[in-house]
This record gives C-alpha cells, structure tokens and sequence, in this order.
C-alpha cells in the first residue's frame, strides 16, 4: 500500500466508522483498526459494503493469546488486560488495498466475539479453526466445531498455557490391540532460551 | 414404492486421488453429492506454535514443509515478514535471485499439479512428463541450497550463498554408458545459470507438448468444463486467490496489483479466465507456465550482467563469511550470538502476503521484542479454497469432486499447518 493510499484510507475511515472505531494505528504500510466488540458486526457490514472501503474479500482470521506478551505499549490497540483477540485480515481487491481489524473479546475465561460467516463466507473455517486453537466462542456462526485437531481433543492448542508437547500421546496397546492415548512421557525442554533484551541493550552511548 | 435415501459415504483419507490426507464426509442421492464436509487436520502438526518455540533462523526450514510442491515462494513470506520487522534492506541480486527462484518454484508446483490433476481425471501420460521436467528443476535446487525440496535457501536479509558457477553431473554407471552420461551431462557443463537459461528455451515447447495432449482433448474438456462453476462474486467473497481467482475472470495478482521484490521492473502478463469453471483455471495455470518462463529468462539475463552481495551486509542480522569470522573478533562474536540466541525483532506485528502458486501465501508475525517470534499466522491458500469444496461440488457427480480437488491443487501441508 502506498503512503497516499494508506492516507485515502484512513481518511475513509474516520469518516465513515467513527463512531466504531476505538483506535487507528499506522505502521509500516499497514493500517490497523481496533474495534470493540459489542459493535464488531455492524462494523464490518459496513467495511464490506460501503463504497469508499469496499473490503470485498476476508484474507485471513486468526485468534491470539495476549497472556505472556510483556510489555504492551508497542502494540497497536492495547489489551488492557483482556487476553484473547480476533485478528481480521481485509482486502479489497476493487480498490486494492488492505486492512488490519482487530477485536478484542472481554471475557478472558469465556472468549466471545461475532461471527462474520454471514459477511464473508471465508470465515467459515478460519473460524471454526480460531475457536479450535484458542477456544474463541463466535456467536452466529452456523457450524462451530473442531477442525485441526484429533477427533476428540481436550484443550486448546495454541493458547500459551498449552504445553508445546501436548498433554496425552497415542501408542498402540499390544494387550487391549488398540490404539489408546495415556499421559505424555516426553519432558517438555527448550533448547534456545527465550531472551528479551532490555532497552538500549548494547548501546555505546 | 422403495424408500428413497440419501447415502453418506466416507472418501479419503487413503484415497489416490485426495492428494494426500483429506477426509471427505460426502451425502450422496444417487450419485449426485448434496454434501461434502471435509475433514482435514490430519497432517496438522502445530507449526505456528513450533515456531513460537524456535528462533526467527531456526523456523526456516519448517516453511519449505507447509506447501512442500513450492517450498522456496514459503520461505520468502516468511523471510520477507521479518524483513519488514527488522527494517533490513536486502540486496537487489538477491532480489533478483528470489524472484528467479520463485518462479522456478511455481513451475515446479504447476508441473505436480498438471500431472497429478491429469492423474485423476485419467490422462496417465502427462505425470510422467511433468516429473521429467520437475527433475531438471530440482537439480536447480539442489545446485543452489544442496536440497532437492527442502531448500532453506532464503533467509532473512538475503538468500543463503550466491549461484554457483558450475552444476553438479551425471556420473556413468552400469545402467548409463559413458557416452549416454556425456549426452545427458551436455546442458551441465556451463553455469547454473546456463543450465536455467538451457531449461526456459527448452521449456515452451515441453508446455506445447502438455497441451497438444490436454487442451482439445475430448475426455479432458468432458471432464472439466462447466464443472466448479465460481462466480467473480463468491470469489471474493469464499477468500479465492491465485489462479482461482484469475479463473474466475478477476484479474488480481499481487505481483503486478501490489508488487514487492522486482517484479515491478519486469515484464509479464497476467492470465485471467472467462468462466471461472475447471477448464478455465487449467487454462490460466497452463499460461502461468509460459509467463513464468518469460519471468526467469529475464532475472537470468540480469543476473548475468550484475555480479554483487546476495545478503546484507548487516551482521546482526545475517553471518559474516567465513574468513571475516576467523579473522575478526567482533565477526566472531556476532556469529557465535546469531546461532545460540538468534537475532531480535523489535516489537510489533506485520503482515506479508506473497503471491505463491496456489493463491496468496501470507505470514502474521507478531514480536514482542524476543527471539522468537510472539504469534505466527501462516495464511494458507489452499485452505480457503478447501473450505468451498462444499459449495463447488454441490450437484455435481461423485467423479466431479475428484476433478474439483485437482482443480483446487491442494496440498496438505499448507492447509492442516
């Protein structure tokens, strides 16, 4: 997205969704929006179909877990301690440019935010996987079930209390000759560190 | 009067032609399917996550395993999201190498595609030809990055190491006498580049000869045309990208529509279909054959004239050589902290998207200062067309979706992740 386009479109947005928008941040070429989530649908009925934003193609949807992030300051539209968001990737492919929504959902133990599947209809599986992943509840949307993981999984993967290693593995049982799942035997290690390196780190001055 | 039911019959995930481990639930009447409700997830093995527990260097390789028919187009969003983190700039010939390389990697995923999608339909021919052509372009790999498939060529800042100046050759054996190896060594004496050159002016005529044998076929147009009719509209709307998009008449293509690396200042056209069937995305790809050709012969030719860097120069980011690494202290200990810690990307998120051959490839990085990046989203185009399986095989025959899963090109390590 070019500097001018970037500046048409957040003029767009401010016009258009101001009372919705919560927060607009510019970054790179990129545009994010924050948008609360009481008011998420109407919102994006709106950026799908007015014509000055015409996001006509949903590009990708994702959950993330804020809970280890750290420091948020850097990030565009802070958490205030909510842990759990929904990352929408728009694109208009009539005036070709993009744009980040992100929402956050207010219960950290009971993750809700509404489904766009009846906006676009490629929401469908990414959401079913977001709620898969992160156990992401979407209100409205008209076949929510697992869509990675094993027939009968228990948990949620990808939030950052899962264990990287899983807490159940799969072996075949030679007595019961059948496949059978028992407590994880693997001890879970890292192998490079995680550093975060403090401010000015290595700076000479 | 008999009962009339619908039958639920179970298809996958051992079938030849799911093209790997999808499971489809289909709810047949007659032989007319009125559902299909993939299952996929077979081959998911958290990928995101892994790399949420891995350096920035060290999740390379895990890229070339997502779409594993066009490893290097992975590498290059997922380098290219780090990049745009970082604020590194990365020298134009490696620019002009990627470009080059992304290219060849479309073909080759093309040729699978082309032969396994034949495959299916029950043109038996064309796999064969198309893994004689894969053969010669996998040894491009292999000169370049030492691996036929998993090449971890890119890397943030660059590529891995320049093009080398001689390809590897056939030696003789038993099976191939000395003068059958000189024969078959005969492209491999000069260059890599040579050898890529050698390859594009042979290649049109290998696409002609795909097409003489597809294109007006009698079989392979019952087989395709009118079959996963997508309008413009759902297009946009079921997240298409690619060639399915372009098979649907949107002329959309981020090379030229949101251009990065070079390919503003090369010269290539675009192919869009008319009716958004499976004949018409056939079409598309076959032209996307020839386009790419054109796009490789002209990196090739400004590859030969401009010699330079192919990684940065920036040694927070990218090793120094060797010999600096010997001889200098400060050289040491950046390689030394590049490979225990890995280098730092300041917080934020970025998104980039890439056109890969099968649709538009996009990693979600989110830093928050560490390591290790904090989220990582692999937006995978063959899982939005996947997720249409349902509405494009509604009322068509059983031996249709076959057809559709070809014309989809799917791949299960990019859509189960």
């Amino acid at each position: 997205m070019t500097t001018t386009q970037q500046e048409e479109l957040s003029l767009a947005l401010t016009k258009v969704l101001s009372g919705n928008i919560i927060s607009l941040h510019k970054h790179f070429d990129e545009i994010t929006i924050v948008v609360s989530s009481e008011d998420s649908e109407a919102a994006f009925e709106i950026l799908r179909d007015h014509e000055t934003l015409c996001f006509d193609t949903l590009i990708d949807l994702c959950g993330i877990d804020y809970i280890t992030y750290g420091d948020t300051s850097s990030l565009a539209g802070d958490p205030q301690g909510k842990r759990f968001a929904v990352i929408y990737h728009l694109m208009s492919v009539a005036l070709n440019w993009r744009l980040r929504v992100k929402v956050f959902a207010v219960d950290n133990e009971f993750p809700v935010v509404s489904s766009v599947a009846e906006i676009w209809a490629a929401a469908n599986w990414f959401e079913r996987e977001a709620f898969d992943l992160y156990g992401i509840i979407f209100t409205g949307h008209p076949d929510l079930r697992r869509i990675l993981t094993d027939y009968g999984f228990i948990g949620n993967p990808f939030r950052k209390d899962f264990p990287l290693t899983g807490n159940v593995e799969m072996r075949y049982d030679e007595e019961q000759k059948r496949v059978i799942y028992q407590p994880v035997s693997i001890e879970p290690r890292e192998i490079t560190p995680l550093v975060i390196r403090e401010e000015n780190y290595g700076d000479s001055q | 009067m008999a009962e009339i039911r619908n039958y639920t019959m179970n298809f996958g995930p051992q079938h030849p032609a799911a093209h790997g481990v999808l499971r489809l639930v289909l709810e047949l009447d007659g032989e007319v399917v009125r559902r299909a409700d993939p299952h996929i997830g077979l081959l998911h093995r958290a990928t995101e996550k892994l790399a949420e527990n891995k350096t920035y260097l060290q999740s390379v390789p895990y890229m070339d395993r997502l779409d594993y028919v066009s490893m290097m187009v992975n590498e290059h969003a997922y380098v290219m999201a780090i990049e745009k983190l970082l604020h590194v700039e990365v020298p134009l010939r490696a620019q002009y190498i990627r470009v080059m390389f992304d290219e060849i990697t479309r073909i080759l995923n093309h040729l699978l595609w082309i032969g396994a999608h034949a495959l299916d339909v029950g043109a038996m021919t064309m796999f064969l030809y198309a893994f004689r052509e894969r053969e010669d372009l996998m040894d491009c790999y292999e000169a370049v990055s030492g691996a036929r498939l998993h090449a971890a060529y890119y890397r943030p800042g660059g590529v891995y190491r320049d093009l080398p100046d001689t390809m590897p050759q056939y030696q003789s054996s038993k099976i191939h006498s000395e003068k059958q190896t000189r024969r078959r060594n005969e492209n491999r004496e000069g260059s890599l580049l040579d050898f890529i050159e050698d390859f594009t002016n042979r290649f049109p005529t290998y696409v002609d000869e795909y097409e003489t044998l597809l294109t007006d076929n009698r079989i392979w147009k019952q087989r395709l045309v009118d079959i996963g009719v997508v309008s413009p509209e759902r297009a946009k709307a079921l997240g298409f990208t690619g060639p399915m998009l372009r098979g649907s008449g949107v002329e959309w293509d981020l090379r030229k529509k949101q251009p990065y690396e070079v390919y503003d200042r090369i010269d290539f056209d675009i192919p869009v279909g008319v009716n958004g069937d499976c004949y018409d995305r056939y079409l598309v790809r076959m032209e996307e054959f020839r386009q790419s050709n054109r796009i490789i012969k002209q990196c090739v030719d400004w590859l030969r004239k401009n010699p330079g860097p192919v990684i940065t120069d920036n040694h927070k980011v990218a090793p120094p050589s060797r010999v600096d690494m010997k001889q200098n202290m400060e050289e040491m200990i950046h390689h030394f902290k590049l490979f225990s810690e890995g280098f730092h990307v300041p917080p934020g998120e970025a998104y980039v998207g890439v056109e890969h051959p099968k649709g538009e490839f996009g990693i979600y990085l989110v830093s928050n200062g560490a390591n290790k990046p904090y989220r990582l989203k692999i937006r995978a185009p063959g899982f939005a067309h996947l997720a249409a399986m349902d509405e494009m095989s509604r009322g068509h025959m059983i031996a249709d979706v076959v057809a559709i899963i070809g014309t989809q090109d799917i791949v299960f390590g990019e859509i189960d992740r």
